[in-house]
């Protein structure tokens, strides 16, 4: 098979991780250097975006789409009828560097199906990291898939090269996996990932005066991925599971994938697709537990465990808690603001800085390009006071979104 | 009477700057300053001399905040006539009594000058992710080029990000106002350019747009997102850009195939007979006890712990953390539970409290390789917080769960002495509530299923020490915790 091919394939099999940052990570470039080329400054780059809205930052491929495994949810599962095909090192090696030169990518993301043994699909994940970096001194951003009880010493050799590590926990309980993924097991995934925990935290401890440097490892750290909806867990049991894991391997994030329709598609899957909207709002609720002080706890679901398709947790949290409102524009502080719906970080962070020069009006929140529709029914500001709404009923009715807009997610 | 001030070029920051300071000295108001680009002779000149000034320059200084100076650099490179007015109007403010202007995001001024920075940013963003080298072959090597046209006057800002990146790269950038070249050595600056200088497709063209193809999925259509991203004005220099159409027509119809596909029959045959199987099949894992009482060798029992359900703190741990040691082990050590560092390593006592207790160990004269170390808990008991876990304790009914472990544990290890570090340990041995305060330091005869004349020594737990702020109390406290330990080697005598 040619290269074309190849590309065609395995990059359609790669298609299902949707992590694709290139951030986070330490700061080099290629001036004074002899040979290679590359630079990562920090902020990821998106050089392009798909027509499923996906930005495509990094080449995203396997090495090879034979697996060994049987994960009833993935393309490659061995009983799979999906065409197979697998690269060389130096076939890797040559479009990636020829995609950076073109200024096309900002590095590699490479994954491979399981062949032979964990140890032996390691290795040679690790071998195109290697030649990158070492052979044709590559700058840009490797994020490298570690395979589930890889040897630990691969796992070290892999951090070496690469700025990302990820393994995925794919389903959110012990028991899915069991049903959908049964060759892997949730303590394997999560042994990885606690080793790689231990080697980003020691790569990032300075080193005592005289003492060597600790090796490199992955500077732009780990994260995950999980399915959502092809198993019956509830919006609540992953959150949960989100949030141990973050707080047990320091994760950069966990990436939520909508359980889509994948060609050739096995018997053991639900029929249904699971809604996008689904997962957008797992999106959001990850980032109130990160960045807006919320509990996974404290977030409005269904008696079975949903997060509400209509409002966005932020705002159906708030309709459940009209006691804690109409906070003050300006007197409020951070943690409350952050709290009203319809204000991001930013805009909370702006409000604090210019209201320290004169007390805001809605007008001022305008400029700020805050919707005021959203955020008016939950603020006092100096010309403002909501009106009493009736009952959370009504206002919750006012403030869901006109279809077209539902449509559009 | 209005002022002229003429500028070198678009983005002559340090012209604009010199003007703004002579302005300001000699009390000029924003309305009655008139900014202007001039046809400079040489457009190559970037950094060049800003034009003679008529006036006799005004003497004095004062200072800009980095905050402005930073907002200045930025807004001067958007496309809009009355940047240069609208920066100095902002100048003029800040120095007649608002000193922190650029932190009146509100005022329409600001706003405006933060609405341009942002604009500008974007359109930086945007050319580092959209512009696209082509290769051509030239006699003494390698160029690359790109044509890019940007929204605002980016290119000089931007053209050091590019040599950072391609340093080694021959390239130049091409844009309606401006080229940029560099040599691999060095870096000049030309007048702009026209798609005609654009050089054909490049081979490796075709194989980025079937990448961009395959990586498309069709049941998630979002054709809104991928636009407000990747607006069309940028479509028509991007190569991959040309397969959109027909990406978006056939996604509809590539998604009901799959979804009306028959569904396929899983898999059946053993791993080791399915494509990409080694060829010798690796051993199979041994088969787990399915609980403690039937293993009789540590290895074992600690494979039968391993898949443990007897209480809900496997879920959220990494791992069952066993005990650690010689199998003939005279002294046994129990402690609490794993915590953060335990959980990660699958080891006893490897964090903080393992090293106060390996510390204070050596210090009582123990081998600490000589004793076995275990826990009267296997999983580690949290409550995540943010990016950290919060060490929480087992409530009675884990430690009468986990108890079985311990109790087998003990039953393979046989130990003459066992040390029980804090309550949760003494519990979990006892089968009782023990007072620390009360029952430390002082030998307890155990039950004969423990092995004849079998003792017991309570004393606290190193996690308490290190919990101690007062370094007095601390000093007493770890010296009190090794005389117990040095107890307990004499009781092993």
């Amino acid at each position: 098979m040619d290269l074309l091919g190849k590309l065609e394939i395995l990059a359609d099999a790669a298609k299902y991780d949707a992590s694709c940052a290139s951030s986070g990570t330490e700061k080099r470039d290629s001036r004074g250097e002899s040979k290679g080329v590359g630079s990562t400054e920090g902020m990821g780059i998106c050089h392009a975006y798909a027509p499923d809205g996906r930005c495509i930052s990094l080449l995203k491929i396997l090495l090879t789409n034979v697996c060994m495994f049987e994960c009833a949810y993935c393309i490659n599962r061995a009983s799979s009828s999906v065409k197979r095909a697998r690269f060389t090192v130096d076939e890797v090696v040559k479009l990636t560097l020829g995609f950076y030169r073109r200024n096309c990518i900002e590095g590699l993301f490479l994954s491979s199906g399981i062949i032979r043994s964990p140890d032996y699909t390691m290795e040679q994940v690790i071998a195109v990291a290697r030649t990158l970096r070492v052979e044709h001194g590559f700058r840009g951003y490797i994020h490298l898939k570690t395979i589930p009880d890889a040897d630990p010493l691969l796992l070290e050799e892999a951090g070496r090269w690469a700025d990302r590590l990820s393994i995925n926990v794919e389903l959110p309980t012990e028991a899915a996996l069991k049903d959908y993924a049964p060759e892997k097991d949730m303590g394997g995934i999560r042994r990885s990932m606690g080793r790689m925990r231990f080697g980003i935290d020691a790569a990032r401890e300075k080193p005592r005066p005289g003492g060597a440097k600790p090796p490199r490892f992955a500077p732009a750290g780990q994260s995950t991925q999980m399915i959502v909806g092809a198993d019956p867990s509830t919006d609540r049991t992953i959150l949960r599971l989100s949030n141990t894991l973050y707080g047990a391997y320091g994760l950069r994030r966990v990436y939520y994938s909508a359980f889509s329709p994948i060609p050739d598609a096995s018997a053991a899957l639900p029929i249904k697709p699971a809604p996008l909207l689904r997962e957008h709002r797992l999106y959001q609720a990850d980032w109130l537990l990160r960045f807006y002080g919320f509990g996974v706890e404290e977030l409005a679901t269904d008696p079975d465990g949903n997060l509400d398709l209509v409002h966005d947790p932020k705002l159906a949290w708030a309709l459940e808690n009209r006691h804690m409102f109409p906070v003050d524009i300006n007197r409020a502080d951070r943690e409350a603001l952050l709290r009203v719906p319809g204000l991001g970080v930013k805009s909370v962070d702006r409000i604090l800085l210019s209201r320290r020069h004169r007390a805001l009006r809605l007008e001022d929140l305008a400029r700020l390009r805050v919707s005021l529709a959203k955020v008016a029914p939950f603020l006092v500001a100096l010309d403002h006071r909501p009106t009493q709404e009736p009952d959370s009923a009504r206002l919750s009715l006012k403030l869901a979104p006109k279809p077209k807009q539902l449509a559009l997610l | 009477m209005v002022k002229t001030v003429v500028l070198a070029h678009e983005v002559d920051f340090g012209g604009w700057r010199d003007a703004v300071r002579r302005l300001v000295l000699s009390g000029t108001p924003p309305e009655e300053v008139h900014f202007a680009v001039g046809a400079p002779t040489d457009l190559f000149a970037l950094d060049g001399e800003p034009p003679a000034e008529p006036d006799a320059t005004p003497t004095g200084t004062f200072s800009v905040s980095r905050a402005l100076v930073a907002l200045a650099e930025t807004v001067i490179q958007a496309r809009e006539t009355e940047r240069f007015s609208l920066l100095y109007t902002l100048v003029w403010r800040a120095q007649h009594g608002e000193k922190r202007i650029t932190e009146q995001v509100t005022d329409p001024a600001v706003q405006r000058a933060i609405r341009l920075a942002q604009s500008v940013r974007r359109d930086t963003h945007k050319m580092r992710a959209f512009l696209r080298f082509r290769e051509v072959p030239e006699p003494d090597g390698t160029r690359y080029v790109a044509w890019f046209e940007p929204e605002h006057f980016i290119v000089e800002a931007n053209a050091d990000f590019f040599v950072r990146r391609f340093a080694t790269m021959v390239f130049s950038i091409l844009t309606p106002y401006r080229s940029f070249h560099w040599t691999g050595e060095t870096r000049s600056f030309g007048p702009g350019a026209d798609l005609s200088h654009v050089p054909d497709d490049d081979a490796l063209e075709q194989y980025w747009r079937t990448y961009y193809s395959a990586i498309f999925n069709p049941a998630r259509l979002k054709v809104g997102a991928m636009v407000s991203e990747m607006p069309k004005k940028y479509w028509r220099n991007l190569p991959e850009a040309a397969a959109i159409p027909d990406l978006i027509r056939g996604a509809r119809n590539r998604t009901e195939a799959m979804l009306e596909a028959p569904a396929m029959p899983p898999e059946t045959r053993p791993m080791e007979q399915r494509r990409g199987a080694a060829r010798k099949a690796p051993g199979a894992p041994p088969e787990a006890a399915q609980d403690g009482e039937s293993a009789d060798t540590l290895p074992a029992l600690r494979k039968a712990a391993e898949a443990c359900r007897r209480c809900p703190l496997w879920e959220p741990a990494t791992q069952m953390v066993f005990g650690e040691g010689p199998a003939d082990a005279r002294m046994m050590m129990v402690g609490e539970q794993p915590g953060d560092q335990e959980d990660l390593a699958g080891k006893p006592f490897v964090g903080p409290a393992g090293q106060m207790l390996n510390r204070a160990i050596e210090e009582a004269g123990i081998d600490r390789s000589v004793v076995y170390v275990t826990n009267a808990v296997k999983h580690f008991k949290f409550e995540p917080r943010g990016k950290r876990r919060i060490h929480a304790k087992p409530d009675l009914v884990e430690i009468d769960a986990c108890s079985v472990w311990l109790e087998e544990e003990r039953r393979l290890v046989r130990p003459s002495l066992l040390v029980m570090l804090g309550a949760t340990a003494a519990r979990a041995v006892l089968g009782r509530t023990v007072t620390i305060g009360r029952e430390r330091s002082k030998p307890i005869a155990l039950p004969d299923r423990f092995g004849s004349n079998a003792q017991g020594l309570v004393t606290v737990h190193p996690s308490y020490l290190l919990r101690i702020p007062d370094a007095e109390t601390k000093q007493r406290e770890y010296a009190a915790f090794v005389a117990d330990l040095k107890q307990a080697r004499e009781l092993l005598r």
